[in-house]
């Protein structure tokens, strides 16, 4: 994987700084829910329509992004923006997809404070509180449909849940936990192969 | 100093996030109910304005918590410490693409990491349930009331629904308006 900011002027440079952020501006405007959603409108600006980077690229940057820290959306923002831009690109791109989500939230925000208290609102919301269960819910299942099986995932399923819910263990401390087992884990399971 | 406090929280959450949508709510959870920033119930109602508005779900949470709490500049702490540390990571991982692909340590730490965040949403969907059918706190008088079983009977259909790939922009807005029909119907008392 090269960068592919070779052999280009200042202002051809320019240029596509400009189309990447005009880009992730609009992808950032187009995503609903998560960073996964962002993905299909990923490759077809980038991939398709630019010709930027390749689908097989982005599928690479998408797996790096969900087994490094932070959220998908910015992290596969930040790296498909520094493949194609360098860092500027990489600023950019980051830049573009947060500016929409910040300008309509803080925008609602005020909004959301002064209808708050009108009695079909609150009604509305109390029936909302139970549909977003079922849209966590929803969530949880496409995620357990996706990782891989093993007797040590069900048990850290189970502990990390156990340890939150019951023993209020602080989240922070479940996580570094868990990746450690899982570390130790595959080294052995390295071990015992070359043995 | 709110700002600070909004920056670093953010940050923290940011630095321990891992995967896309909602594995970020059981820290924002945790985080925002020990610094008393917001009721849960609030936290549940702003997931449903962040599905049915444009942007990913981290980046608007992220600026909601902040413009609540902080206003204008809040959000822009809030944002600016999630968006931080995803930043300068994939910048130096980005360097080291393909040293990190083949990480035998990367992929290990891994295989710990995804059971663990399905767990962690678990506890999240058992505190966004106790909210949701018990908002005054567990009691058994708390079976009984209309609320209650209207909340149990949104949960139940939009599930289904959900599940036969229903959009979830539609399950929200048939949510409320059941929301708001049995509301004022069974005339609910208001929290």
């Amino acid at each position: 994987m090269q960068e592919n900011t070779t052999a280009k002027t200042p202002s051809e440079k320019a240029r596509l700084l400009l189309a990447l952020f005009l880009t992730f501006l609009k992808i950032g405007a187009c995503t609903f829910g998560g960073g996964y959603a962002m993905i299909p409108l990923i490759q077809r600006d980038i991939a398709k329509k630019h010709k930027w980077i390749t689908d097989d690229d982005i599928l690479e940057i998408v797996a790096i992004s969900e087994s490094t820290p932070g959220p998908i959306a910015i992290n596969t923002a930040t790296f498909v923006g520094y493949r194609i831009g360098g860092f500027f690109g990489a600023f950019l791109s980051t830049f573009g997809v947060v500016l929409p989500s910040f300008v309509i939230i803080v925008a609602l925000s005020f909004v959301l404070r002064e209808f708050q208290h009108i009695r079909a609102v609150q009604y509305a919301f109390f029936g909302i509180r139970a549909g977003v269960l079922a849209l966590i819910i929803k969530a949880l299942w496409l995620m357990y449909r996706q990782c891989p099986k093993s007797v040590l995932a069900y048990v850290l399923m189970a502990a990390a849940f156990v340890a939150v819910a019951v023993f209020e263990v602080h989240i922070l401390l479940v996580i570094v936990g868990c990746a450690l087992v899982g570390l130790a884990a595959s080294l052995l399971a390295a071990r015992r192969e070359r043995t | 100093m709110i700002y600070l406090e909004l920056f670093w929280t953010f940050f923290k959450i940011g630095i321990s996030t891992f995967g896309g949508g909602y594995a970020m709510l059981p820290l924002i959870q945790e985080e925002v109910a020990r610094h008393g920033w917001m009721q849960n119930a609030e936290l549940i109602n702003f997931i449903a304005v962040s599905e049915s508005t444009p942007g990913p779900f981290a980046i608007n949470i992220s600026t909601f918590v902040g413009a609540q709490t902080g206003g204008l500049f809040g959000a822009f702490c809030a944002t600016f410490g999630v968006v931080l540390p995803s930043f300068v990571i994939i910048l130096i991982v980005a360097k080291c693409f393909l040293r990190f692909k083949n990480s035998k340590i990367v992929a290990g730490c891994m295989s710990g990491l995804k059971p663990a965040v399905i767990g962690l949403i678990a506890t999240a969907v058992l505190s966004v349930g106790q909210t949701v059918f018990f908002p005054n706190g567990l009691q058994m008088q708390g079976l009984l009331t209309p609320a209650f079983m209207v909340s149990v009977g949104i949960f139940v259909v939009m599930t289904v629904l959900l599940f036969k790939k229903v959009h979830p922009i539609l399950i929200l807005c048939l949510s409320a308006v059941v929301g708001i029909a049995a509301g004022y119907i069974l005339h609910l008392p208001l929290s």
